[in-house]
C-alpha cells in the first residue's frame, strides 16, 4: 500500500499552470508516475496533448529533464538517452542512478509509434515507456486511432444514420508489448492510484525494457463532465473494458480489483451503462443499435475470459 | 511574461527555467470553485493525489489549502472525497 502522507512530502515534478483541459486524465497519470519514481528521471515525450499543452513555449511545466523530438520517435529518443547514460556511467563520467521514461498518448504508441516502440523494446533498452491512453487524436479535435474503443463517435469514425462511429474494436497493444518477451508490462488506471505507483516502481526496479498502458479519461473526447473523470476510469475497469493486470518475465497476473472480480469477491459492472455515461457512445442507445451494442458488450465478455485464461483462472 | 523574439531564444527552443509554467495563472479558466470544510476534512489526501492540476496544497501530510491560482475547478477533488468535504460553487457566488 501506498502511503499517500508520505508521497505529498516530494517535490511536485510536473508544475500547476499547463494548459491540459480541466479534469483532463494525463495530468493525473502523470503526476502519479513522478511520485512513484524514486531517482531522477529524464523523460521523453511524444508529439500529442501532454506534450503541446505542458511545454507552449517559452513555458515548461516539467520539473525534470525533457525531451520532445517528433510523434513517432519518443521511444527511439529515450533509448538514445539511455545509450548514452550507459556509456557515461561505464566511463565513470556518470555516477548516480537516473531513470528514462517516455510518455506517448495512444496515437504515438499504438499507431505512430509503434516501429520506434517495438524497436527500443527489441533492443533491451532499460526505459520505462507510458502510453496515456485517451483512445483517440485528441489533442487535433478527436479523431479515431488504433485504440479507439469499438462505437465510439469521432470526427474520423462519425456516427451518422449509416456509420454507428468506429466500426472497429481497439487492437491489444499491451498483448503486443508482451509478445516482446519484456521483463515487465501491464495496464492500469489512474483511479487506483494504488496499482498505478505499484505497477510504476515495479518496472523502474526491473533491469530492460518495460512498458505501462494507462487508460486516461478526456472530458472532451469522451464527452462527460470535467468532475467525472476519475469515475469514468474506475469503471472502465470494474466493467473489465480495462482490466488491471500485469505481465512479469511471462508470467501474467491479475491485479486489485481485477484479481477480486475473478476471484468472485467483486462484482463486475456492464460495460454498456459505462458507455452510456459518455456522449461518444450516445447515438448508440437506440432500437436500432441495439445488436451493435450488445456486440461490445459480447467482445469485452470474451476478451476477459481470455485474459482470465492467460492469468490462469 | 514578455514575448520573446526568434533572436532572443535558446538554440533548439530550450526552455532553461524548469516549471517556469507556474507563471501562467490558469485559475482565470474555473467557472465552479471547490470550497473545502475543514471540520469534515480528514485529510486522506485522495483529492490531492487525483488533482490534475496540483491544485491541492499539503503541508506535513494535511491539507493547508487549494491554490487557486491554479485550481480550474474540474471537480474532480469533489467528487472524490470520501468525506464530502469539498463542495463546488458557482465562481463568484461566495
Ligand atoms: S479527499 Fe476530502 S477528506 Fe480527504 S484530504 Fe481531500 S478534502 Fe480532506
Ligand atoms: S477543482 Fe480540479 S483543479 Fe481544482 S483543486 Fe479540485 S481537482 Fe484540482
Amino acid at each position: 500500500m501506498v502511503s499517500l502522507k508520505k508521497l505529498s512530502e516530494k517535490e511536485e515534478l510536473l508544475a500547476p499552470g499547463h494548459r491540459l483541459c480541466a479534469g483532463c486524465g494525463a495530468s493525473i497519470i502523470v503526476r502519479q508516475v513522478l511520485l512513484a519514481a524514486e531517482d531522477p528521471v529524464v523523460i521523453a515525450n511524444a508529439t500529442g496533448c501532454l506534450e503541446v499543452a505542458t511545454t507552449i513555449y517559452p513555458y515548461t511545466a516539467w520539473r525534470v529533464p525533457w525531451i520532445h523530438s517528433a510523434f513517432e520517435n519518443a521511444a527511439a529518443t529515450i533509448a538514445g538517452v539511455e545509450t548514452m547514460y550507459q556509456v557515461k556511467k561505464r566511463k565513470g563520467e556518470i555516477t548516480r542512478d537516473i531513470k528514462f521514461l517516455a510518455f506517448g498518448g495512444d496515437g504515438g504508441t499504438y499507431d505512430i509509434g509503434i516501429q520506434a516502440l517495438s524497436g527500443a523494446l527489441e533492443r533491451g533498452h532499460d526505459i520505462l515507456y507510458i502510453c496515456y491512453n485517451n483512445g483517440a487524436y485528441m489533442n487535433t479535435g478527436i479523431q479515431r486511432s488504433s485504440a479507439t474503443p469499438k462505437g465510439a463517435s469521432t470526427t474520423t469514425s462519425p456516427a451518422g444514420k449509416v456509420i454507428p462511429g468506429k466500426r472497429r474494436f481497439p487492437k491489444d497493444l499491451t498483448a503486443i508489448v508482451a509478445a516482446h518477451n519484456i521483463p515487465y508490462c501491464g495496464q492500469t488506471s489512474p483511479s487506483f492510484y494504488n496499482d498505478l505507483i505499484g505497477k510504476v516502481q515495479k518496472a523502474l526496479s526491473a533491469e530492460g525494457p518495460t512498458f505501462l498502458n494507462i487508460i486516461s479519461p478526456c472530458p472532451r473526447g469522451w464527452r462527460h463532465e470535467t468532475d467525472q473523470s476519475i469515475a469514468m476510469a474506475e469503471e472502465a475497469v470494474t466493467c473489465c473494458f480495462w482490466p488491471l493486470y500485469e505481465v512479469e518475465n511471462g508470467e501474467w497476473r491479475l491485479t486489485g480489483y481485477s484479481k477480486q472480480i475473478a476471484e468472485g469477491k467483486k462484482e463486475k459492472t456492464s460495460v454498456i451503462d459505462w458507455m452510456r455515461k459518455q456522449g461518444r457512445f450516445r447515438h448508440l442507445f437506440t432500437d436500432a443499435r441495439k445488436p451493435f451494442l450488445d456486440s461490445i458488450q459480447e467482445e469485452v465478455e470474451r476478451e476477459w475470459e481470455n485474459l482470465k485464461k492467460r492469468c490462469g483462472y | 511574461m514578455k514575448e520573446k523574439g526568434w533572436k532572443e531564444c535558446l538554440w533548439g527552443g530550450l526552455i532553461v527555467d524548469a516549471g517556469n509554467s507556474v507563471l501562467y495563472k490558469t485559475g482565470d479558466w474555473r467557472s465552479q470553485k471547490p470550497i473545502r470544510d475543514e471540520k469534515k476534512c480528514t485529510d486522506c489526501l485522495q483529492c490531492w493525489i487525483m488533482c490534475p492540476d496540483a491544485a491541492i496544497k499539503v503541508k506535513d501530510g494535511k491539507v493547508v489549502g487549494i491554490d487557486y491560482d491554479y485550481c480550474k475547478g474540474c471537480g474532480i477533488c469533489s467528487k472524490v472525497c470520501p468525506f464530502d468535504a469539498i463542495e463546488m460553487k458557482e465562481e463568484g457566488e461566495q
